[in-house]
């Protein structure tokens, strides 16, 4: 008999002849070709993602918000103890000098390790005048330590606008307001002095026999040194060999007690042929002495 | 005789080049069910074990899909409705390749109607004692005379079977040979244009490409009969549902192709005529208690005819097994006799082996064997298809002679002739002249 109602079973009995229809039949074998699948598989999620990032991270909040973020965990970590300096020690500087790079620096400690640059810090402390070298290094434990190598002041040089010390390179030190302050240094004056101080220094050496009666060296020219003696001749030194003409002098100030005698100048600018210029006096009983030569020979 | 030549290399080119890119797919359009497989081709051939052959050169490929479903829309191995073969093919070819995990492009098809008919061609040339080349072989295939196949026809097959060299025959490769007159015999099968063109369209709705046509009597001929059987000289009888194709080959090629056109289907209608039940009941009856040879006991199994008509009488009847028979024998006896009669007619008792291969949907009925031993000789032998590398298990049945056959077939399609170059002096002046004359007139 005909069944009157249907029944579950009948119901999920398949269809007879199923066939996929030509769409489906196409999508099948488009999704089978290696390209599309690989494209879809591949490509298109990664694709999707990276877009969808972007335009949610592109926005203004959100890049706002980000940044804040990445703020904030940047500045929580540097404001861990563990990344604190606290201190700074200066080694090797004066107690002036360690000040002035305090001063320089400026400093509020503490602070934060990744604050703070060494180069840079070296960069800046090294232009310092008094400073000749410096090591900048961050210590595990919190301290940043400067290691200043100084310049040692060698010499005194009086110029127009003031005093001031160089080191043996020529290199300024320092200024300072009156030379007795330093009185131990010898004092060169001149334009150009400053960039012949090892010469300087040289000829100060030379000089030692002189004592205290050398009261400096003078530039002339920016190319030869004068010696310049108290109570007597200033003496003339060549531009080059000027060390040795210089003992020359004190070789003849030895033998013929030149130096005491009234000369205004010792001139070895052209060493071979020493010249002396002698004081009024020395003139007038050179004069005298001649005349009274000449006549005795007319005679 | 040049047509014949460009298309048949036409074709030969098509399925050279879908092979060349690895995977071809295999459909089958039969009567009762489609078949397809696809196969991977990848060169590297040789089994490593020792002893183990070329395997009648099907280790080439791989099958690596394979899917089949009931036709529709097919009458007599013919399309008869056009959009139900379509969504058949289309739910095949997407099974299989689902199976495969990859997409098929070019499909090679087999088909089991369209009234095959053999010729023999026969062409001989002038060789003056040259040895021969390859622009003769070529030349010697051009030169056979074609026969008048009728309009709306057109050749499906045309393999050469035979050279021979002065009065030397039965020559395979007549090469490097020297000789005065070079014979070559050619078989060719014509099909109906129409019925083909049909195919293609179908296949074409179904985005694949044809990439080779075959009768589905030869594939099954070359997938069911042994290496020996095929250079001895035997038939091969592929029992369809909608027709029954038989084939007969000899030293290797086939030389005679026809179909009868009747088939299963035929029988099971008998059935449902007979006993007055739906066919797909009267499919069921056939493929279960169906049977040739009635014995004593077939009359005590008694089968249960169920129906739902409304008439009690007539949904709770019960036949007995002798009953069946006797409805289904006349049919098969039909058959056969029409395949002998067709036998008979390509003289098939002039050959020196008598062996007949049955194989198909059809010759799985229980009893066939003797029965055909009764009609059509002693030396009967039921075939299953030769076994090919990655075959499903479902699929080993005779009734896929044909597909695997057709698998077979793509791999080793016999018609290397057609690559040899004709030489130039072959093409008619003619035609040469004509175009001549046209670039004079039109220039």
């Amino acid at each position: 008999m005909r069944a009157l109602i249907r029944t579950r079973h009948r119901a999920e009995t398949p269809r007879p002849d199923p066939a996929p229809s030509r769409l489906a039949y196409r999508l099948n074998r488009l999704w089978l070709s290696p390209l599309v699948r690989r494209l879809v598989k591949q490509v298109l999620p990664v694709g999707l993602t990276v877009a969808a990032l972007a335009v949610w991270g592109t926005h203004p909040a959100q890049v706002e918000r980000l940044t804040g973020w990445a703020e904030g965990l940047r500045a929580s970590i540097e404001a861990r103890p563990e990344f604190q300096v606290k201190q700074m020690a200066v080694t090797g500087a004066s107690p002036v000098l360690a000040d002035a790079i305090r001063d320089r620096l400026d400093l509020d400690f503490p602070v934060s390790w990744f604050d703070l640059d060494p180069e840079a810090i070296r960069a800046d402390l090294v232009r310092l005048d008094a400073v000749a070298d410096v090591a900048v290094a961050l210590e595990l434990g919190g301290a940043l330590r400067v290691d200043v190598t100084q310049r040692e002041p060698a010499v005194v040089w009086r110029r127009v606008s003031g005093l001031e010390l160089l080191d043996g390179t020529g290199h300024r030190v320092a200024f300072i307001d009156r030379r007795d302050g330093r009185a131990d240094l010898p004092l060169v004056t001149g334009t150009g002095a400053d960039r012949a101080v090892p010469e300087a220094l040289a000829l100060m050496d030379a000089a030692a026999p002189l004592g205290d009666r050398v009261v400096g060296l003078t530039r002339q020219g920016a190319r030869r040194w004068d010696v310049v003696l108290r109570d007597g001749p200033v003496i003339q030194l060549p531009e080059t060999g000027a060390r040795a003409a210089l003992e020359r002098v004190l070789g003849m100030d030895a033998a013929m007690d030149l130096l005491a005698r009234d000369i205004r100048m010792v001139d070895l600018r052209n060493p071979a042929r020493p010249t002396l210029r002698l004081g009024p006096d020395a003139v007038e009983y050179l004069v005298t002495t001649r005349a009274f030569t000449e006549g005795l020979r007319q005679r | 005789m040049i047509e014949l030549f460009e298309t048949q290399r036409a074709m030969r080119q098509m399925r050279r080049a879908a092979m060349q890119r690895g995977l071809v797919g295999i459909v089958d359009l039969g009567t009762s069910k489609v078949t397809c497989l696809v196969l991977r081709f990848d060169g590297d051939a040789m089994p490593a074990a020792e002893g183990v052959g070329s395997m009648a050169g099907q280790a080439q490929f791989r099958v690596i899909g394979a899917a089949t479903t009931r036709a529709r829309g097919m009458r007599h191995g013919e399309i008869e409705v056009m959009q139900e073969t379509e969504r058949a093919v289309r739910t095949v070819v997407q099974a299989a390749q689902k199976m495969a995990q990859e997409r098929i492009d070019h499909a090679i098809v087999s088909f089991s109607g369209a009234a095959p008919r053999s010729y023999g061609l026969t062409g001989e040339i002038d060789l003056g004692g040259r040895e021969v080349t390859e622009a003769d072989v070529a030349a010697v295939l051009a030169s056979c005379d074609t026969p008048d196949i009728g309009p709306g026809r057109t050749v499906l097959h045309a393999q050469p079977v035979n050279f021979a060299l002065d009065y030397r025959s039965g020559l395979s490769d007549p090469r490097g040979q020297v000789g005065n007159a070079l014979t070559a015999d050619m078989h060719m099968v014509s099909v109906d244009q129409s019925v083909v063109q049909n195919i293609l369209h179908c296949i074409r709705r179904s985005d694949l490409e044809l990439a080779g046509l075959a009768s589905s009597a030869y594939a099954a001929g070359v997938s069911a009969m042994v290496e020996d059987e095929q250079k001895i000289g035997a038939a091969c009888i592929d029992m369809g549902a909608g027709t029954t194709g038989l084939s007969i080959f000899l030293r290797g090629h086939m030389i005679y192709a026809d179909t009868v056109r009747i088939g299963g289907v035929h029988v099971t209608q008998d059935i449902s005529k007979g006993l007055g039940i739906p066919l797909t009941l009267a499919e069921r009856i056939k493929t279960l208690h169906g049977g040739l040879m009635a014995t004593g006991r077939d009359d005590r199994d008694m089968i249960a005819l169920t129906a739902e008509t409304g008439d009690w009488e007539h949904d709770r009847r019960e036949i007995s097994r002798s009953e069946l028979i006797g409805i289904m024998r006349p049919r098969v006896e039909e058959i056969l006799e029409e395949v002998r009669a067709r036998l008979e007619a390509a003289g098939f008792d002039d050959l020196p082996s008598q062996k007949i291969v049955l194989t198909g949907g059809g010759s799985q009925v229980p009893g066939l064997a003797g029965l055909a031993a009764r009609i059509l000789g002693q030396q009967v032998r039921l075939g299953r298809p030769l076994r090919v590398q990655g075959l499903p298990q479902a699929a080993t049945g005779p009734a896929f002679s044909a597909a695997v056959g057709l698998a077979l077939f793509a791999a080793h399609p016999q018609d290397e002739c057609w690559d040899f170059d004709l030489g130039r002096h072959r093409y008619p002046a003619r035609s040469l002249r004509r175009a001549f004359k046209w670039f004079r007139e039109n220039w």
